[in-house]
């Protein structure tokens, strides 16, 4: 306590560092750097933190809706919902988690697809929703991804995705591990029609997800210093008993050792996409 | 307790000990207990059956990983008139976690390709426990692409508690080898028959498990993390493994239940490592009678058959 503090009558002190004086919501602390930031700013920035360039996570639908133009968009197999085809229970019953889940997030499941335009040129982008049970994949986000090839492949547009994954959902155990085989056998017939697919990895893309369709990009991006891998760090540090590498699974990380094509800012990603993008359909530059 | 018994099976080892100890003493004392000996094996042989019809989950996976479960190179002389082992992926190294080679069963040319695990310490170092690393992947992709150009079935084996969680596997890219053997193999234009004879730890097996026909070995297991993976996750205690066991519908009988594979290959009485050659004769019927009736399929055909399985694999609700 400051000499200050103590000449104050007790009933004017405040507790020092205490959160409450401020309105829930109105500001937020960056994870990186722990500067206090204008919940307002942060919004116009992307969730992006202007001082330490940290990249907060970004829900599905403000991802998607900050990436593509305002207009048109249409929202694809958003009706689909998990039906627990093992009635199965943890401590928690799968459906319970799953009713949180939506209550939580506002969404379905975890990922969602739209249909829209990336400056002018038509394309399909799928994102997933962290938040949504760690934005594990299922029966419904592979079904949703099946889709998004569909779509890509009837109208003859690119497909993009941002992946943002714990992985498989062990929830449906196997029905799981076969969205694997899923959605990378759909990627393969989108490739071979000559249709470009784009895969963002954002933090953190792991286990299933990052190996199928994470990694099966004819070009893979990956956000500033997102964790990105198969095993997950605490799983390896059990296995091989020693502390890991500075830097280990994280996008530049995953540069160095030729896993990806580059690391792209989020404030970058709509122009740099798009300009990849409009080469590979013989488009003038956007 | 005898160490060639799960605990479960403990009543048929006290059984199979009385009757070796009186085998012994009928050799000491030239006295005919011949009956005796005879009516303890039939009980021996009951309770057994007794035993093996009630197995829960937590059991099979651990008849699945029991230290005697027989491994790939196991069946390999027994099912395969020839076999020779290729190596390497061209890149890096030969991963000994995968074998693959060129084979023929009952004199049709095939690609033999699966997970090997070791049987005592040093040979289970060397095989690193059958976790491949992503080496092995791109080795047995090698493979599978050699195959399709020289118009051969590719035969899977998958036997691994999953793939290699190390600091190396990752810098080379493990992620990316699992998906490109997931996407190669869906569009991979000859018939691939995968069978799971051991362990299906997760992307680790799917890895050379995309195929035209899926078929598990009785008591072998097929599932997207171990129990003890899934109990210490989502029950905070690896401990509860027989209960996440159950929960996650592991077992072949489960499985093929739910449509999600095509074919159980009965094993023999006790289980697979209880005999050997029963075995081997059961799994190479399945894979000749699947041999030949993915053979008589036209390519495209059995190509488009091949993507719409995996493109109805999922349950939900909604249009």
């Amino acid at each position: 306590m400051s000499w200050f503090e103590k000449l104050m009558p007790s009933r004017i002190r405040t507790d020092g560092g205490s959160k409450r004086a401020v309105p829930e919501g109105l500001w937020d602390k960056c994870p990186g750097c722990n500067a206090i930031l204008y919940r307002a700013e942060m919004e116009r920035n992307l969730d992006v933190c202007p001082k330490c360039n940290h990249h907060n996570r970004l829900g599905a639908r403000r991802r998607l809706e900050s990436f593509l133009d305002p207009e048109p968009l249409e929202e694809i197999a958003s009706s689909l919902e998990s039906v627990d085809p093992l009635k199965f229970k943890d401590s928690k019953k799968y459906k319970d988690r799953l009713s949180q889940a939506q209550k939580n997030s506002g969404e379905k499941d975890a990922l969602v697809v739209m249909r829209g335009q990336l400056k002018g040129l038509e394309v399909v982008v799928a994102a997933f929703e962290f938040n949504f049970m760690a934005g594990s994949m299922g029966s419904v986000v592979g079904e949703r991804f099946v889709r998004a090839v569909s779509v890509a492949l009837e109208r003859h547009i690119p497909l993009i995705c941002f992946s943002a994954s714990g992985g498989a959902r062990m929830q449906e155990s196997l029905f799981s591990l076969m969205q694997m085989a899923k959605t990378s056998a759909a990627l393969d017939r989108l490739q071979k029609r000559g249709l470009p697919f784009i895969s963002v990895m954002t933090d953190p893309t792991m286990g299933g997800v990052s190996a199928s369709l994470a990694m099966l990009g004819d070009i893979n991006l990956a956000e500033p210093n997102a964790l990105v891998g198969f095993a997950g760090p605490r799983v390896i540090e059990q296995t091989v008993r020693e502390t890991l590498p500075e830097g280990f699974q994280r996008s530049e990380f995953l540069l160095e050792h030729g896993a990806i094509d580059m690391i792209i800012d989020r404030r970058d990603m709509r122009d740099r996409i798009a300009d990849l993008l409009s080469i590979f359909m013989h488009k003038p530059r956007p | 307790m005898d160490l060639n018994f799960l605990e479960f099976e403990q009543p048929i080892a006290e059984l199979e000990a009385k009757i070796e100890e009186l085998r012994l003493v009928g050799d000491d004392n030239e006295i005919n207990i011949q009956d005796e000996i005879t009516r303890l094996e039939s009980k021996s042989r009951t309770l057994t059956e007794s035993i093996f019809s009630g197995l829960k989950p937590w059991q099979i996976s651990q008849l699945a990983r029991h230290p005697q479960r027989p491994y790939l190179l196991d069946y390999v002389g027994r099912i395969f008139d020839e076999f020779h082992e290729l190596h390497g992926d061209r890149t890096f190294a030969d991963d000994h976690a995968i074998v693959g080679g060129l084979a023929r069963i009952d004199g049709q040319p095939v690609m033999v390709i699966g997970q090997q695990k070791g049987r005592d310490t040093k040979d289970k170092l060397h095989r690193n426990f059958g976790m491949p690393r992503p080496e092995g992947y791109r080795k047995a992709l090698r493979l599978m692409e050699m195959a399709e150009r020289f118009q051969l079935p590719i035969l899977t084996f998958i036997d691994t508690p999953g793939a290699y969680p190390g600091v190396g596997a990752e810098e080379r890219g493990q992620s990316e080898a699992i998906a490109r053997n997931l996407k190669v193999m869906s569009g991979l234009r000859t018939p691939i028959i995968c069978t799971v004879i051991g362990e299906g730890g997760s992307g680790g097996a799917l890895a050379i498990g995309v195929g035209d026909r899926v078929m598990m070995l009785e008591y072998s297991t097929y599932s997207v993390i171990s129990p003890e993976g899934c109990a210490s996750i989502l029950w905070k205690s690896a401990e509860k493994a027989p209960l996440a066991a159950e929960a996650m519908g592991i077992t072949s009988d489960r499985l093929k239940a739910l449509n999600l594979i095509d074919e159980i290959i009965p094993e023999p009485l006790g289980s697979a490592h209880r005999d050997l050659e029963t075995m081997s004769k059961n799994l190479k019927h399945s894979l000749l009678e699947g041999l030949e009736n993915l053979r008589s399929m036209a390519i495209d055909k059995l190509l488009d058959t091949r993507y719409q399985r995996l493109m109805q694999y999922g349950q939900f609700s909604g249009e």
